[in-house]
């Protein structure tokens, strides 16, 4: 640098001002609010009507929430202890929450094996949420999953679910020995295996191998009936719901015309009706001296129920692919059944996530609708045995509000993980 | 082989599945025939036309414990009919509010609608009916505590008395000569809008911008009014009167009705807060900005540019929103409002044990109206459609 340079310049700066607060008249709580609350006369009027609201709403809530008793063993207990004061009686929930959770004819020695199973949920559906941040070898455990819970909640042999795996198990090794002959060949000979297995399974007796105290499946109650339906209900309906989309879109007239005709029928019905089929019809279309225990039933009628809403979801993920897609898998000479499992189901799958999250969340909800046909659920807890039992006659809002508030961090947490992977998976439309 | 052979393989599927779907059906069917002849029962619809011996608390045309089953199940549908349209209404203006505030841009509100949404979108619809039925019914005073000098419930107003039988409403008094004044009010209207069009056609061919909102306020009302009191006030109001142990006069809204009413609106009304803010959203910025250009005022902005183009996102899903109004309001029975449900699914097939025929004939009603919405909404799709040149 010469001198002449340094001289020219009267004054250089050689570091950067750090970042200086907002002018007065910028900043401020003060310009917040008129910025926020009362940028106008109308938003003026609104904010105070939204603060009248609000004041109205907590001055309420608070009393009933702050004052509540939590030891009380009923009703007429906790109204002595509060002498006409406000205040939620929330020992109801102390009180009864096993029965609010697991419903009141589960052992109670047994509550264990809901818990764990729940808690082995979340470890189980991990690697799918969060595919990113847990190993791939993790989806071995989810897999293995629904047999561990099904052990775990209805008790029973060991022998039972293992042998639903193997016949699984025989079916997949066979079809993938197959599907590279022809997807038919291998989808057809999967299930002649699995039902091999299962046949030959049926053979052997299998008495107390590693038994757990069986549980009858009129026992389950609570919000873990919720629970249970839920979850087996949606994750049974996505690969149907895959399979009538399929159908739907299909070119054969009879086949696209036996999903259409499924699809809208469900859609057009109130799930009671399917749940009252359930309940009372249902016995009639099958082979007489079956018995079939109602939450199986229950089950079959909500996976019905769901997969016509999912397969319309994910028609409308195949409808949005661009058919330059379907054009490209069959010019690299790709059939239909590979075309559908490399090429347009995972990009259509994608598209459809939040629309599969939607169904999912109202299904959840919608298992509140088990109680109409007087199976003791959450809410049938709730209106039947608590509610009608002598120390908790009337105790109506810390019940139901305790409900709400299960289904509300449920459905809310569903949806918020569903916006957040929409973020995640918005790769290509930036 | 078939399958193998391109020109054939889809009939081979299609014949394939078809079999499949008649050996299924064959088989519900044998064992529908042989479970009947086990139980010694056929299937027949002759219950319909037995008398039906259960009284429905709300009948909208006439009805006994002596009519038919089928007459108890049309006033049950007429119920299901009454609910669902009262909720489809109530649900769109709460969404349509709601939608609008939450785009406002005062925090405050704009927070408390997003609170309302997720509030209601989150909890199961059957939980707000319950919770609303026991407002109605458990806090709700008893008839009795209207009564006294010092009472410890009034009513609103003095004319509507909330207790837990259920809201009683003055009703409106029509004297003959108040269908005069109906009628009057109905010319009223269409003159009105007339009037409007007239207007806008004046201002579409010669530009001149006639005034519209006070003419047409005073064609609305002053006709209609004036003959009100011309002759003689003949439209009055039947205010419900506490007599014995219940209000007598007026209209009775069950407890029941009116909590199954406002969970269906409110629930569904956070769904469609939700779409209307998204179809606002989803006309893009420069069209507000294109059309202030254009010199138009933010009203006519709202009214000419964003509505139109908003609804075309919105309404789809506000009519499928309809349709879940109409299938969520069958969970009246667990309120014991009598709908189709409670009419036909629950009493009707208790008392006859015809569970087969009672709920076949349930969903098809309920897919009756089902259809007949959607093909409402194919009808409105086909008419907005962009109309692309």
């Amino acid at each position: 640098m010469s001198d002449m340079h340094e001289h020219s310049v009267a004054y250089v700066r050689d570091t950067m001002i750090d970042q200086q607060p907002a002018p007065e008249t910028q900043g401020g709580v003060v310009n917040w609010m008129r910025a926020n609350l009362f940028s106008s006369l109308s938003n003026g009027i609104l904010t105070i009507l939204a603060v009248y609201v609000l004041w109205k709403v907590l001055s309420g809530v608070a009393p009933w929430l702050l004052n509540g008793i939590w030891t009380a063993p009923s009703l007429s207990a906790c109204r002595e202890i509060l002498q006409g004061a406000t205040g939620g009686c929330f020992s109801v929930l102390t009180e009864r929450w096993n029965q609010l959770l697991f419903g009141f004819q589960y052992p109670s020695d047994l509550y264990w094996r809901p818990t764990l199973a729940f808690v082995l949920l979340f470890v189980a559906i991990a690697p799918v949420l969060f595919y990113k941040v847990f190993p791939a070898r993790m989806l071995i455990f989810t897999a293995i999953y629904p047999f561990l819970a099904y052990w775990l909640i209805w008790g029973g042999s060991l022998l039972v679910p293992v042998t639903a795996a193997a016949g699984l198990v025989a079916g997949y090794l066979v079809y993938s020995r197959l599907v590279t002959m022809s997807f038919a060949a291998g989808f057809f000979g999967g299930i002649a295996a699995a039902s091999l297995v299962w046949y030959l399974a049926g053979l052997v007796p299998f008495g107390g191998v590693l038994a757990l105290e069986p549980v009858d499946s009129r026992n389950m109650g609570g919000f873990m009936l919720n629970l249970i339906l839920g979850t087996v209900c949606v994750s049974l309906s996505i690969p149907f719901g895959i399979a009538l989309a399929l159908g739907r879109q299909s070119s054969m007239p009879i086949i696209k015309w036996i999903c259409v005709i499924f699809i809208e029928f469900i859609r057009g019905v109130p799930l009671i009706t399917l749940l009252f089929v359930a309940s009372v019809v249902l016995a009639y279309f099958l082979p007489p001296g079956t018995t079939f225990d109602l939450i199986l039933r229950v089950i079959i009628m909500i996976t019905m129920f769901a997969s016509a809403y999912i397969a319309e979801v994910i028609r409308g993920g195949l409808a949005a692919l661009p058919k330059g897609q379907y054009e490209a898998a069959d010019s690299l000479g790709l059939d239909y059944p590979q075309a559908m499992r490399l090429i347009i189901l995972p990009q259509a799958l994608k598209i459809s996530i939040p629309g599969i999250v939607n169904v999912a969340v109202g299904l959840f909800k919608d298992t509140t609708l088990v109680s109409v046909i007087s199976m003791f659920d959450l809410i049938g807890m709730i209106r039947g045995p608590i509610l009608a039992s002598t120390e908790w006659n009337g105790v109506y809002w810390e019940l139901l509000g305790f409900a709400a508030l299960l289904f509300f961090v449920t459905c809310y947490g569903i949806s918020q993980y569903s916006q957040w992977l929409e973020r995640q998976l918005n790769t290509d439309r930036r | 082989m078939l399958l193998n052979d391109t020109r054939y393989r889809s009939y081979t599927f299609q014949f394939i599945a078809l079999v499949c779907v008649a050996a299924l059906f064959a088989w519900l069917g044998s064992n529908l025939a042989a479970n009947l002849a086990a139980a010694g029962i056929g299937i027949s619809y002759e219950f319909l036309g037995q008398s039906s011996n259960y009284d429905i608390n709300q009948t909208l045309i006439e009805y006994s414990s002596q009519s038919t089953h089928l007459r108890a199940s049309i006033v049950g549908l007429l119920n299901t009919l009454l609910v669902s349209i009262l909720a489809c209404i109530t649900a769109t203006i709460i969404g349509v509010f709601a939608g609008v505030l939450r785009l406002s841009n005062n925090w405050l509100v704009s927070k408390l609608m997003a609170t309302y949404v997720e509030m209601f979108r989150n909890v199961p619809v059957l939980i707000w009916i319950i919770i609303i039925f026991t407002i109605m019914t458990a806090v709700a005073p008893a008839p009795s505590a209207f009564r006294g000098d010092d009472p410890d419930a009034s009513m609103i107003l003095g004319m509507f008395a909330f207790t837990n039988r259920g809201v009683y409403v003055p009703k409106p008094l029509l004297e003959p000569t108040g269908w005069v004044v109906l009628g009057i009010f109905a010319a009223s209207v269409v003159s009105m809008i007339a009037y409007r069009r007239f207007a806008t056609r004046k201002l579409y061919d010669e530009g001149k911008l006639l005034p519209t909102l006070w003419p047409s306020l005073a064609i609305l009302f002053v006709p209609a009014v004036l003959a009100f009191y011309a002759l003689g006030r003949p439209i009055g109001l039947e205010i419900p009167e506490l007599g014995g142990f219940n209000f007598s006069g007026g209209i009775t809204l069950l407890g029941s009705l009116i909590a199954l009413w406002f969970a269906l609106a409110i629930y569904t009304g956070a769904f469609i807060a939700e779409n209307v803010r998204a179809g606002i959203l989803s006309v893009s910025r420069g069209q507000t900005e294109a059309a202030a250009a254009l010199g138009l005022r933010p009203r006519r902005i709202m009214n000419l540019v964003i509505l139109p183009q908003a609804l075309r996102v919105i309404v789809p899903p506000l009519i499928s929103h309809y349709l879940n109004i109409t299938k969520n309001s069958s969970l009246a029975i667990a309120v014991g409002y009598m709908d189709l449900t409670g009419t036909l699914g629950g009493i009707t097939l208790n008392q006859t044990g015809r569970a087969i025929e009672a709920i076949l004939l349930l969903m098809l009603f309920y897919l009756a109206i089902s259809l007949a919405i959607s093909a409402l909404m194919n009808v409105y799709n086909s008419a907005v459609r962009l109309k692309e040149r």
